[in-house]
């Protein structure tokens, strides 16, 4: 019997995990990646409640997750080749101006 | 038994994903996550959830991993190159605020009573699922395939070439 805190424990710290990829990283797909880990923690939290109260609504809702994830994959790397078309490049610290 | 498979599967996720998170290669980092979202299912399947394991390995390892990978290998990205003496700069506001998320959640975990109850039963076979999903939230799937319609357009007039 694994206790309910020790799954909320890991999807926490999977969550800091993915926040830390946000913000130190400076290449655009790592952070594409920090919001991908950030996703799957919070459906780890979903899961675990569908199995505290023995109702498939949250297993429903990370399957809703999982298409939000995926379009919002799809349309992030789509924006990032756009991007390196534009400038050569997948670097944060390239991309700030608003007119260039 | 599974409890010990749990926590060995839980530390393979954990491990998987900050070495993922601190890679300097993209290449790497995408195998890591694989890896890391392979044992996630694991978990899932064993927290009596095998349809969202199912899509966990199809659709995040299967899929999204892959459409990284192509645009990893697409992009030339050039050497990955190291900033000099920036470590606290880039790190120091990260580790700052996973400290306090970190130290948030001990401290919530030791004041909720109650939150040592064990894990069991629970089973939710696909059929169950399905039918959850397909009589009570029709709506919510009609407006999921909508989103992905959307997803699909803007990803091929953001790809145009002109």
């Amino acid at each position: 019997m694994v206790p309910f805190f020790h799954i909320l424990a890991l999807s926490g710290i999977l969550f800091v995990l993915g926040v830390i990829c946000v913000v130190a990283r400076r290449n655009l797909l790592m952070i594409l990646i920090g919001v991908e880990v950030m996703l799957n923690a919070a459906g780890l939290v979903f899961v675990t409640g569908s199995l505290r109260w023995g109702m498939p609504e949250g297993q429903i809702f990370v399957l809703f997750l999982t298409t939000m994830a995926a379009s919002e994959v799809s349309v992030g790397l789509a924006m990032i080749v756009y991007l390196h078309k534009r400038k050569r490049s997948v670097n944060l610290e390239d991309f700030n101006e608003m007119k260039g | 038994m599974s409890q010990a498979a749990f926590y060995l599967f839980a530390a393979a996720a954990v491990l998987s994903t900050a070495m993922a998170v601190t890679r300097r290669e993209m290449i790497h980092a995408v195998i890591y996550l694989v890896l890391s979202f392979f044992s996630l299912a694991l978990i899932f399947y064993m927290m009596g959830a095998p349809f969202i394991a199912a899509i966990e390995v199809l659709i995040y390892a299967g899929a999204i991993m892959v459409l990284f990978l192509f645009i990893v290998m697409m992009l030339e990205m050039g050497m990955p190159v190291r900033p000099a003496g920036a470590f606290m700069k880039t790190w120091g506001a990260a580790l700052l605020i996973a400290a306090i998320i970190l130290a948030g959640m001990v401290i919530l975990f030791a004041l909720s009573p109650g939150s040592a109850e064990g894990m069991g039963g629970g089973f939710i076979s696909p059929r169950t699922f399905g039918q959850a999903l397909y009589k009570k939230y029709m709506l919510a799937v009609e407006a999921a395939s909508l989103l992905l319609l959307f997803a699909l357009v803007g990803s091929l007039y953001l790809g145009r070439r002109d």
